[in-house]
């Protein structure tokens, strides 16, 4: 079988176990370790999954951005392929967190949505990425999609800062964590830790049906120049 | 590079139908807001700058798929792409006669709409079409990269407006405050402008830098 690129079969095999185990304590650590925010109450526990998987919707963005420059680069297949595995987990993560952000958001300040600048910012990542991963659907699977792909994710990339200070400028009333409990940071920690595995098992996942794709598809080609 | 911007020029000047279209579709658009908004409404400058802005958006991103759907449609790309000259030019001319037909249509359209909706525009007669053009570079320039790739994907009706409009969010925002402030008589060289000029400044050069990645065969 081809291998995937960055790391071998060892990491393959140990990965899915110490994500499971991560993931397992990281629970525990949310219901039975951490205490209950003053405040909020019980609600606030969503936050440790909350704000690690907007951490790992920013990751994602950024290994496309840093894929999409290295494939622009050298053209090599294997950059094009990641940009494209980490762009689609970019885009779940994101969703992830829309979805866990209106249900704390509910309870604490009374609605769903607010069109808050980070809430904003998220939202039109999460379009960014769409429109990312849209264009790969419709444009089919070629040397020149990858091209289109890449340059869309450089592009999307260059655009954040404005992003970020255009709608910083433009609104103002998510929380700030200012200060946490030991308890607190450590399981913010350890949940950081497991969606840390949980990305890379998936995108490693992801990557390898992507590779299996390319070399079911030289394979058939072969074949039918051989016939 | 000339010579693609006045074949584009040429072209518009003998058929007359792109301007004409745009300039009907984005009266189309402000009356479609003008029904859905109550007269109280309208005669708020805010709404006045979002609907200008929203006009312009929309016709725009048709015009700017027009001109690379023709050169798209009988292969001329292949055409351009022979010609000894560097993708970046290419780039610059098709960009170029975005901005001059949407500056064509805007200079019609937008004393037009604040006529219709009873907004004096007589404090901004020289801050407003310099938003304008600023607004018109901006989008011409991001707008003229994804429609280079929208049209050579299918569906590219779909996918143009799914790409541009995310990334346009800063230049929008933006460009809708500085004429809101401009409506009203405030102040409109501050941050926002600023915005508005970096925006531009940045997808120009992007734009440049990445189109040859774009057409290339």
């Amino acid at each position: 079988m081809k291998k995937v690129p960055l790391g071998s079969h060892l990491v393959d095999s140990f990965l899915p176990w110490l994500t499971c185990v991560a993931m397992l304590v990281a629970l525990a650590m949310v219901f039975l370790y951490v205490p209950n925010e003053r405040v909020q109450g019980e609600v606030q526990r969503i936050f440790y999954f909350h704000l690690p998987s907007a951490w790992m919707a920013f990751l994602g963005f950024f290994i496309v951005a840093g894929a999409s420059a290295a494939f622009l680069w050298q053209g090599k297949r294997s950059a094009d392929l990641l940009a494209q595995a980490a762009a689609e987990l970019g885009m779940v993560f994101c969703s992830l967190v829309l979805l866990t952000g209106p249900l704390w958001a509910r309870p604490i300040w009374g609605v769903w949505w607010t069109w808050d600048p980070r809430l904003t910012m998220t939202l039109v990542l999460w379009l960014i990425y769409a429109a990312y991963v849209l264009l790969r659907v419709f444009a089919g699977d070629n040397e020149t999609v990858a091209r289109y792909a890449a340059v869309l994710g450089i592009v999307g990339v260059i655009d954040i800062p404005l992003l970020y200070i255009s709608i910083r400028l433009w609104r103002g009333i998510h929380p700030k964590v200012e200060q946490m409990a030991p308890e607190m940071a450590w399981t913010l920690l350890v949940c950081t830790g497991a969606f840390v595995c949980v990305f890379t098992w998936l995108l490693r996942l992801r990557l390898r049906s992507l590779h299996l794709r390319d070399e079911i598809r030289a394979l058939r080609q072969h074949v039918v120049a051989a016939s | 590079m000339w010579a693609i911007l006045w074949k584009d020029i040429l072209l518009e000047l003998r058929t007359k139908e792109r301007v004409s279209a745009l300039f009907v579709l984005a009266l189309l658009i402000i009356l479609v807001f003008v029904f859905a908004l109550t007269p109280e409404q309208l005669k708020q400058p805010a709404f006045g700058s979002a609907l200008l802005w929203v006009a312009l958006v929309f016709a725009g991103m048709l015009s700017i798929q027009r001109a690379l759907i023709l050169e798209q449609e009988r292969n001329c790309f292949a055409g351009l792409l022979l010609c000894p000259i560097d993708p970046g030019q290419v780039f610059f001319a098709k960009f170029l006669s975005n901005v001059f037909f949407l500056t064509v249509v805007e200079a019609v359209v937008a004393p037009l709409t604040l006529a219709l909706l009873g907004l004096s525009f007589s404090v901004s007669l020289l801050g407003l079409p310099l938003v304008l053009l600023l607004g018109i570079i901006g989008f011409s320039a991001l707008g003229t990269l994804c429609a280079a790739i929208a049209v050579r994907t299918r569906a590219r009706e779909i996918i143009l407006p799914l790409m541009l409009l995310p990334l346009l969010v800063p230049l929008f925002i933006a460009a809708v405050h500085v004429t809101g402030a401009l409506l009203v008589g405030e102040v409109w060289t501050g941050t926002w402008f600023r915005v508005l000029v970096a925006f531009d400044v940045i997808f120009v050069v992007t734009g440049w830098l990445t189109f040859g990645f774009v057409v290339q065969e």
